[in-house]
């Protein structure tokens, strides 16, 4: 028998948890490894990169095991649940690690700071990303929270010599903490104002009439910790400082990884906790969240000159964006808008990390070309590279036939469904706003004259990154519905099977 | 090639030929150059083959292709065409190789990514003037962008980086704001319907309250408007065009432009009759304002690129005055229009482009009595500039001369006021014409140029030819295009009369039959056999007459066309033997 104190620990709860214990298993081994290795230099990122792929397998096959399962399979006395939501949640996170894992190989031989622990941080940080995503109970939630956050301060400041790498780790770390323990803190309110952890439990009762104010409290307490995490506004001044600071890699990691976790964890407490667990002032605050992060986010991002700092302005923007599809669901409770949510999340990771990955293989010995105008007249020396990247920004701009066309359309189509045009429009003019400083970089890709010689050592890896993220942009962008309709290979299928999931 | 598919190869012949051209080594310039040419080339003749199986006389649509895209959002991939897209699509087509030809000798670096761009923004034009989804319509939109930004970015003049990225922002803040527009129709059309869908001939029968109509309406507008460009949008039009290399702006002028005033006439209007009346006197003013402004703006400019943009935005507000006329003179007078400006406009950037490459420069102040040095290129230009000023017997008249009856009739002050642009365009353009080619040759180094060479004789040509055809025998186009127009009119006039066309209208492409529903929709419509297009109006179409008021009036432009035809060649051979 099961019950909370004591669970059973069995089989069928170990293998729910498999992806997440691929990871941390993974990273327990690498780390393992690195420990007996001493001062030798190993191939990392090879030692490394079978984890993400076992995990991506095991999340793939258990999605498609558990599409039908009514029943959803829990495990630990239903603190964590495993269903398409999550699974979904998780390729997207294992296809980012994977991706980072590559980059990073690329990346720190460049920057001779090639050592085993970094990727051992990587995976566990991922680990912590299945388990935060696919939690229904405050603390195991908290628990994935931390696990994914501490691997990336420390990633953060992994160049411990490179003084802004030290500052964004330190800078990440202080407010990551101070955020987590908010979020600790709004846990504990919830629980002593209704009496339990469970997510559903605790915020369905806690809102009724009657029930604490200590519930509203930590209900708004939790809130800061996912906004925290999603980088919306006011909640997102760590964000340029660490994406600008962290190493390259590392940066691509969080765009992609930290943020799909980050969402989805959000976006199940919001299904979890059901309408009468987010008050309709709850849902105002959310719209005015998506207001103001797509505003500031996008404002911000156009006068900046660095390419990694635009792009952390960029992804606070495009957390408004999916901040619009969890404000509409928070006040209607139409799924539709979380599908689009999840499509939106695989699309935007594939553009950063392909945007990220050219950023990485043009950098030199020791030493990047972050300035925009760096990437002066790289369309015509390096141009499928260039390409690509122009590619990825015209995605961020929202412009077909790509993904991040796809995922916005669908956006602003379950908004407007819902009635909500306002809120549809501001976010499209933002988006107008956002092709300026997308096709700044297109201007020094192709109408500036180069400015430095193009020496970089090609690498067939990143090269791989780069051109599976703009095969992913291109099929999401003119075939979402994949090549033969009604087949399985549906996305938008799967993500509205995904949300359906959710319980 | 069969029925159903000739409209997919239109589009997508110059897009497979694009990508093809990627995997030729850059080196091989040459080979670029001719192979863009054959594919723009086998481009025009599968438009002609389009056209030859199109049936006279039909309203509906034709040659309709039809399959579900993607089926969980209703989104079809639909391509239809009728009498008003057809000439637009082969306006498009026709351009685009004397575009490539133009580029021969002035475009020496990046010749196959340029190519590559010219074969993509091609793809995307006839994709938007085909499309019958709103969704697919919106994705050509969208794709021309891309191209046309990188052609006036990296080929175009010294501030050609500004002009590309205003070029992009104006026509974004439009689109996007279409799209919500389009979104919201869609949501309206379900609720009504139960339905989802893009299918543009079902949403038509949207049944949407006033406010609704006036909002959707103010996004639709607003895209197309920039885009036409309509006063006072049209302030990213000249920058554009001057920083543009020849080819961008030919493409621009031709074509690119009749995007704004094709999307009045097949969305904005047809979808929002109720807002589109009455916004009629708003847009009366504004294409007023836009045709005297644009001609008065032009008189001053000292770059001939620049005047010639202007004459744009001069032109165009005659388009846009015969739509908002509401009437069938109005509108076919705006859809010839359209053509006509593509083909004159297109020559004289044609022709402003090739003394570009000779002396570099385009200052009025550095040329003058260019008739001596180069006689062959003086008589063309003068010959092109007496078309676009609409001289009687050349295609500028018919469209004006019918866009000024109709807005005559929709509101008298208003064709007033713009018959004052059709004095003021022959005075910027003659009074160009003369400081330009006429008067003493003061500069020497204009005496060296070489003259018009073969290639260019060859691009001109076609441009010619169809000129004068048009002037003389416009009938044969005016007939083919106006059982279409007469149906978009009664869509676009609320009434009674839009449910019965807009039945004909869906059956002609089994639209009524339910789309977005499977293969079968699409199936149907691909094996229609050729008299399925249900024609709205009797082949013999005897409506032509409702073109011109009475019968006697073609009597009349024939005189006058003659006669003014005898008093400006003895113009231009004076001007000349001076």
């Amino acid at each position: 028998m099961t019950s909370p104190l004591f669970p059973r620990i069995d089989a069928a709860a170990m293998a729910s948890l498999l992806p997440f214990l691929v990871f941390v298993v993974g990273g327990l081994l690498v780390l393992l490894v690195d420990a007996l290795a001493g001062k030798r230099r190993l191939p990392w990122a090879w030692i490394a990169a079978p984890v993400p792929v076992v995990a991506l397998l095991a999340a793939a096959v258990r999605l498609g095991a558990v599409s039908g399962l009514t029943p959803r399979p829990t495990a630990f006395g239903g603190q964590f649940v495993e269903d398409a939501f999550g699974l979904y949640v998780t390729v997207v996170i294992a296809l980012a690690t994977l991706s980072a894992v590559v980059l990073s190989d690329v990346f720190l031989r460049r920057m001779d700071r090639y050592r085993g622990d970094y990727f051992a941080l990587l995976l566990f940080s991922a680990g912590g990303m299945c388990l935060f995503s696919s939690s229904t109970e405050l603390l195991s939630l908290f628990l994935g929270l931390e696990l994914l956050s501490i691997p990336v301060y420390i990633l953060s400041g992994f160049f411990r010599r490179s003084l802004e790498s030290v500052e964004a780790a330190m800078k990440y770390f202080l407010l990551g903490a101070f955020s987590s323990a908010l979020f600790l803190l709004g846990g504990a309110l919830v629980y002593a104002g209704t009496g339990s952890t469970d997510l559903a439990v605790a915020l369905r009762g806690g809102f009724q009439p009657g029930a604490s104010g200590l519930v509203l409290a930590g209900g708004l307490l939790l809130l800061t910790g996912f906004l925290f995490k999603t980088a919306a506004v006011p909640f997102h001044m760590w964000t340029p400082d660490v994406y600008e600071g962290a190493p390259t890699a590392v940066t691509a990691f969080m765009a992609a990884a930290v943020k799909a976790a980050a969402f989805g964890a959000l976006a199940r407490a919001l299904v979890v906790a059901g309408p009468s667990g987010v008050p309709t002032a709850a849902a105002g605050f959310l719209w005015w969240v998506a207001v103001l992060t797509m505003t500031v986010g996008n404002l911000a991002a156009l006068g900046q000159q660095n390419i990694k700092r635009m792009l952390a302005y960029s992804s606070i923007a495009h957390a408004g964006y999916m901040m619009v599809g969890l404000a509409v669901f928070a006040a209607t409770g139409a799924r539709e808008l979380l599908a689009a949510v999840l499509f939106y999340l695989l699309g935007y990771a594939l553009m950063n990390l392909g945007a990220f990955a050219v950023v990485i293989l043009w950098g030199g010995e020791k030493e990047e070309h972050l300035e925009i105008s760096d990437l002066a007249g790289m369309g015509w020396k390096s141009p499928t590279a260039a390409v690509a990247l122009a590619l990825f920004m015209i995605s961020l701009a929202g412009i077909p036939p790509t993904g991040g066309f796809f995922g916005k359309y669908l956006l602003f189509r379950g908004a407007v469904t819902q009635g909500f045009v306002p809120l549809v429009v501001i976010a499209v003019l933002n988006s107008a706003v956002s092709v300026y400083y997308y096709f700044r970089v297109l201007v020094a890709l192709y109408m500036r004259p180069a400015t430095r010689p193009m020496e970089y050592a090609p690498s067939v890896a990143a090269g791989a990154v780069i051109a599976l993220c703009a095969l992913g942009v291109l099929v999401l962008g003119i075939l979402p519905d994949g090549l033969v309709p009604g087949m399985p290979s549906s996305l938008i299928g799967l993500v509205r099977e995904a949300v359906a999931a959710v319980r | 090639m069969t029925q159903s598919t000739i409209l997919s190869l239109v589009v997508f012949l110059p897009l497979l030929a694009g990508l093809a051209l990627l995997l030729v080594p850059r080196q091989r310039v040459v080979f670029c150059r001719w192979w863009t040419l054959a594919a723009m080339t086998a481009g025009l003749v599968a438009s002609g083959a389009a056209l030859s199986m199109m049936q006279k006389g039909a309203a509906g649509m034709q040659l309709v292709h039809r399959v579900p895209w993607i089926p969980s959002m209703g989104i079809d991939y639909f391509l239809g065409v009728d009498g008003i897209s057809i000439y637009l699509v082969l306006l498009t087509s026709l351009l685009g190789p004397i575009v490539v030809l133009s580029a021969w000798r002035s475009i020496g670096e990046k010749v196959r990514e340029f190519h590559f761009l010219l074969l993509l923004l091609q793809a995307g034009i006839l994709g938007a003037f085909l499309s019958l989804d709103l969704f697919l319509f919106y994705m050509f939109w969208e794709l021309m962008l891309i191209p046309m930004y990188l052609l006036i970015g990296v080929w175009g003049g010294p501030r050609r980086v500004y002009a590309a990225i205003k070029f992009v922002l104006y026509t974004i803040v439009g689109s996007l704001l279409m799209l919500v527009a389009i979104l919201y129709l869609y949501f309206a059309h379900h609720a009504q319907t139960g339905m989802y869908t893009f299918d543009l001939l079902r949403l038509y029968g949207t049944e949407l309250t006033g406010p609704q109509q006036v909002w959707l309406f103010a996004a639709f507008a607003l895209a197309f408007a920039i885009k036409a460009p309509v006063f006072p949008l049209h302030t990213w039009l000249p920058d554009a065009h001057v920083e543009a290399p020849t080819a961008g702006s030919v493409v621009l002028a031709g074509v690119l432009l009749k995007l704004g005033t094709y999307g009045f006439l097949r969305f904005a209007l047809p979808l929002f009759p109720s807002a589109a009346h009455a916004a009629q006197p708003l847009f009366l003013v504004l294409a007023v304002i836009g045709i005297v402004y644009g001609a008065l703006v032009a008189m001053v400019q000292t770059d001939i690129k620049k005047l010639v943009a202007y004459s744009s935005v001069s032109h165009l507000g005659y388009c846009v005055l015969g739509l908002f006329a509401f009437n069938i003179s109005g509108f076919s007078g705006s859809l010839f229009q359209m053509i006509s400006h593509g083909l004159s406009t297109g020559a004289l950037f044609l022709l402003v482009g090739m003394i570009y490459d000779r002396r570099h420069t385009r200052e009025i102040a550095d040329f003058g009595g260019l008739a001596q040095a180069v006689p062959w290129f003086a008589a063309t230009f003068v010959f092109v500039t007496l078309s676009s000023i609409g001289l009687p017997g050349l295609n500028g008249f018919v469209g004006e001369f019918l866009v000024l009856v109709g807005a005559f009739g929709a509101n008298r002050i208003a064709a007033a006021a713009a018959t004052t642009g059709v004095v003021l365009g022959a005075v910027y353009m003659l009074w160009l014409v003369k400081r330009f080619l006429f008067g003493p040759l003061v500069h020497e180094e204009n005496r060296m140029m070489s003259d018009l060479n073969g290639r260019e004789v060859l691009l001109l040509l076609p441009i010619l030819l169809f000129i004068v055809y048009l002037g003389v025998h416009p009938g044969p186009f005016l007939r083919r295009m106006e059982p279409s127009l007469h149906a978009t009119l009664t869509l676009s006039t609320p009434g009674p009369g839009r449910v019965e066309t807009l039945r004909m209208l869906q059956l002609s492409t089994g639209s009524l039959r339910g789309s977005g529903t499977g293969w079968k929709a699409g199936a149907e419509g691909a094996t229609a056999p050729r008299g399925a297009s249900v024609p709205l109006l009797p082949a013999t179409a005897p409506e032509f007459t409702a073109v011109v008021p009475a019968p006697g009036v073609m009597d009349q432009v024939l005189t006058v066309t003659a006669s003014a035809f005898a008093v400006s060649a003895s113009a231009v051979g004076n001007g000349v033997a001076r």
